[in-house]
């Protein structure tokens, strides 16, 4: 019977009617267009970077909350650097410690924000979903943009690592990525899967032990490799991922030694790759877990890139969802 | 009173009945059904003319909440939901605050229900004190105070000797065990696992959770001889071990949930907390064969799995909502729409929600048994008039449960639920009524 229709609620709610960008939630489902818009917009950006006063004033009088219901110093410093930037008010706050130890609740947390005139609010959250939640429940001028939601999504790192492939080997469309580590439980996977099959990258390759690389994630479009060797073998584009603390010993790895042994990037096994390959890392870095030293500060490291293009990439973001309305 | 329901359509799947006639209720039984009833001094006569006249529906899984999760659902609020579904005999799971583990709560929970007249309550009671999988409660005197059966609800006994030591026991008396084929281990995600899952970044729940809780629970009831009712399956493979169970003759029954009969994790969309459901929705081949399994008897009946959630419970993060959704007024038009769906008649639609739940609870239901779920003179006068031909839309506000959270909300479903109920009757007496 009477299935067919997509109700409201179905349609991706990162986008308004005209197909514009008003929340950043996820890579997935986001139009090939959209994200070339971004990274052009970042590379406008990456000028003012350089400049002696480094401020736009595309954002004037409006208020960024940074709500990291999860600590992470970097990812907040980089969007605040990025919100300060496009000329933003900045309001930081390390909910991780007040309100919902106090009981409060997320929307109610939300809410109580959005009563302060926020503006914009860049959320990570350690449940998937969380930033859709807030999406769904703030008032219509809001923007949100999600800075890294459990294991679903990281899309700003997502769309800097994409500014990163593209500015160092241009064409997607020819390229061989290689993602290696803990890809069950990473947002930033998950983030560059989506981009890179929206940019048309014919060979995505999933690299690591059954236990964090399970066979599940062919459907999202990647081939699955449980050897380094056959994952990075004439790769383009190698993407280390950070091994969490927590799962170098237990039932996920026996110990960051064996997993290094096995499928840390070494200069050895870099050979493999193509001569020109770039090797890329979301940070912070385990030397001698995931990355030899050797490779992290070598030359086809990209590493430090990155960080600089995030900063762009985060400020594209946020002028644009500003520049739209629900 | 005598209640006189005239010119329906007579439906009875238990004894394949389907005429027009009359139905003549008088002291709480049927006395005559069929035909034009003649001299008959009705204190009320009810007009079922192009209404289906059936036996009142018999769910096995119903929570209402009481005690200890009032503010969510209540006896009166929820015993009103099984009226304006048709319901008149329900199964509730022993997972209350506290859970049903002594008599006297047992007792308690019987004599409210009996109060509100509204439908029939049969309690399971806790298998283990608390639920907490190491002490065995004193199933004898439950059965007594009226416990049906014993179950675990959702909370698996981790520890197998216990589970041994449970099915032994009750298979001394007898009486049968209601398990939720689930692995303790295993079960910890807050989706099925697979493509959606992975998708979304989820946490899954593969179908091995079930298999392997089957396979131990199979094993053991060979051991034992116990009687089984496996609660709400969800997975194809998990559908194949139940056929081969049932082939073997080993003495199980299964239900599935209108929720896993009739979505699949695809409608999760984009975190959508009604879908946050125990067991999780699984994938397409999975639905394809519970509804299979449900038309060719391997799977016994159809549950509303009626979990009454409050929305403070639902506002947040998927993994964080509370699992469940309100079913008990879903169920008669969702099991229509099955059997719609499936090129069966509608008597067999009815069935899996009337005639077979009863054989499925077995001799616990004592006299009832020959009577509920079905249409019999004699018998106890539970019985369901609707509109077969009724067209509407779920509204959450227009729910008479607490529970306003369904997957089948219209504006997140655009399902069409086929029949209305327009009146029930339990032992007799009308507990609900709607006039158009």
């Amino acid at each position: 019977m009477n299935r067919g229709h997509h109700m409201l609620s179905k349609r991706n709610p990162q986008l308004n009617k005209h197909g514009e960008l008003i929340h950043l939630l996820s890579i997935e489902g986001l139009p090939q267009a959209v994200i070339h818009q971004i990274l052009d917009t970042a590379g406008t950006f990456l000028s003012v970077n350089d400049r002696e006063v480094k401020k736009v004033p595309l954002l004037r009088g409006k208020s960024v909350f940074n709500l990291f219901f999860e600590n992470s110093t970097r990812t907040r410093t980089t969007f605040e650097i990025a919100a300060k930037r496009l000329s933003a008010d900045v309001i930081n706050l390390d909910i991780a410690r007040s309100s919902t130890a106090k009981g409060e609740t997320l929307l109610d947390t939300v809410a109580n924000l959005s009563a302060m005139h926020a503006d914009m609010f860049v959320v990570r959250h350690s449940e998937s979903g969380a930033p859709h939640l807030i999406a769904q429940h703030c008032a219509p001028h809001v923007h949100v943009v999600n800075a890294g939601d459990g294991r679903h999504a990281h899309p700003t790192q997502g769309l800097l690592d994409m500014y990163t492939i593209r500015h160092f080997k241009r064409d997607f469309t020819q390229l061989r990525v290689a993602i290696v580590g803990d890809i069950v439980h990473s947002r930033v996977a998950r983030s560059d899967i989506h981009a890179l099959n929206i940019l048309g990258v014919p060979e995505i390759r999933a690299v690591g032990p059954k236990t964090l690389v399970p066979g599940d994630l062919r459907e999202m479009g990647v081939r699955v490799c449980h050897s380094l060797e056959e994952g990075i073998k004439d790769a383009d584009v190698i993407i280390m991922l950070r091994l969490q603390n927590e799962r170098m010993s237990g039932a996920m790895l026996p110990s960051a030694g064996e997993f290094f042994k096995h499928f840390g990037l070494t200069p050895e096994k870099l050979a493999l790759a193509k001569p020109d390959a770039i090797v890329m890392h979301p940070g912070p870095i385990n030397r001698g877990v995931e990355i030899a030293s050797e490779v992290a500060d070598g030359t086809h490291s990209v590493i430090l890139p990155q960080v600089t293009f995030g900063i762009a990439v985060r400020m594209a973001v946020m002028s644009i969802l500003a520049g739209n309305e629900a | 009173m005598k209640i006189l329901i005239k010119n329906g359509r007579l439906l009875d799947p238990a004894s394949g009945r389907d005429e027009t006639g009359d139905l003549a209720i008088a002291t709480g039984r049927i006395v005559q059904i069929g035909g034009a009833v003649r001299d008959f001094d009705a204190d009320r006569t009810i007009d079922a003319t192009g209404l289906v006249v059936a036996p009142g529906l018999v769910d096995l899984a119903a929570r209402l909440r009481e005690p200890g999760h009032e503010h969510e659902g209540m006896l009166e609020t929820e015993l009103a939901a099984a009226a304006a579904g048709g319901v008149t005999s329900l199964v509730c799971p022993p997972d209350t605050d506290p859970t049903l583990d002594e008599p006297g709560l047992v007792e308690m929970l019987k004599f409210r229900a009996r109060k509100l007249s509204r439908c029939r309550l049969f309690p399971l009671g806790a298998l283990t004190k608390n639920l907490d999988g190491t002490a065995l409660t004193e199933m004898a005197e439950l059965t007594e105070s009226g416990c049906i059966g014993f179950s675990q609800a959702d909370a698996p006994i981790r520890d197998t000797t216990v589970l041994l030591r449970a099915l032994q026991y009750a298979a001394t008396y007898g009486y049968t065990v209601w398990l939720r084929p689930q692995d303790a281990w295993l079960s910890g995600g807050v989706a099925a696992s697979g493509a959606v899952a992975t998708r979304l970044g989820l946490s899954g729940v593969p179908v091995m959770a079930e298999t392997v809780a089957m396979h131990t629970l199979f094993e053991l009831m060979r051991a034992t001889g116990a009687r089984v009712h496996l609660c709400r399956l969800s997975s194809a493979a998990g559908v194949e071990l139940l056929r081969a169970a049932k082939r073997e003759g080993l003495p199980v029954t299964a239900d599935v949930s209108i929720n896993s009969l009739h979505l699949t994790d695809v409608d999760i969309g984009y975190f959508n907390a009604a879908m946050r459901l125990n067991p999780p929705l699984r994938q397409q081949r999975d639905r394809d064969a519970l509804r299979a399994a449900l038309a060719d008897g391997t799977i016994d009946a159809l549950v509303s799995d009626h979990m009454p959630v409050a929305p403070d419970e639902k506002n947040v993060p998927f993994a964080e909502a509370t699992p469940g959704a309100t079913g008990l007024e879903l169920l008669l038009p969702l099991a229509l729409r099955w059997a719609q769906d499936a090129g069966l008649p509608m008597a067999r639609g009815l069935a899996v929600v009337t005639s077979e739940p009863v054989r499925a609870m077995g001799n616990a239901l004592g006299s009832l048994a020959a009577s509920a779920g079905r249409l019999v003179e004699g018998g106890v006068a539970d019985v369901c008039v609707f509109d077969a031909d009724a067209r509407w839309a779920v509204a959450p506000d227009q729910l008479q449960s607490q529970g306003k959270h369904t997957p089948f909300a219209f504006e997140c479903s655009g399902f069409e639920m086929p029949a209305r109920v327009r009146h029930t009757l339990v032992a007799g007496t009308v507990a609900y009524s709607c006039a158009s």
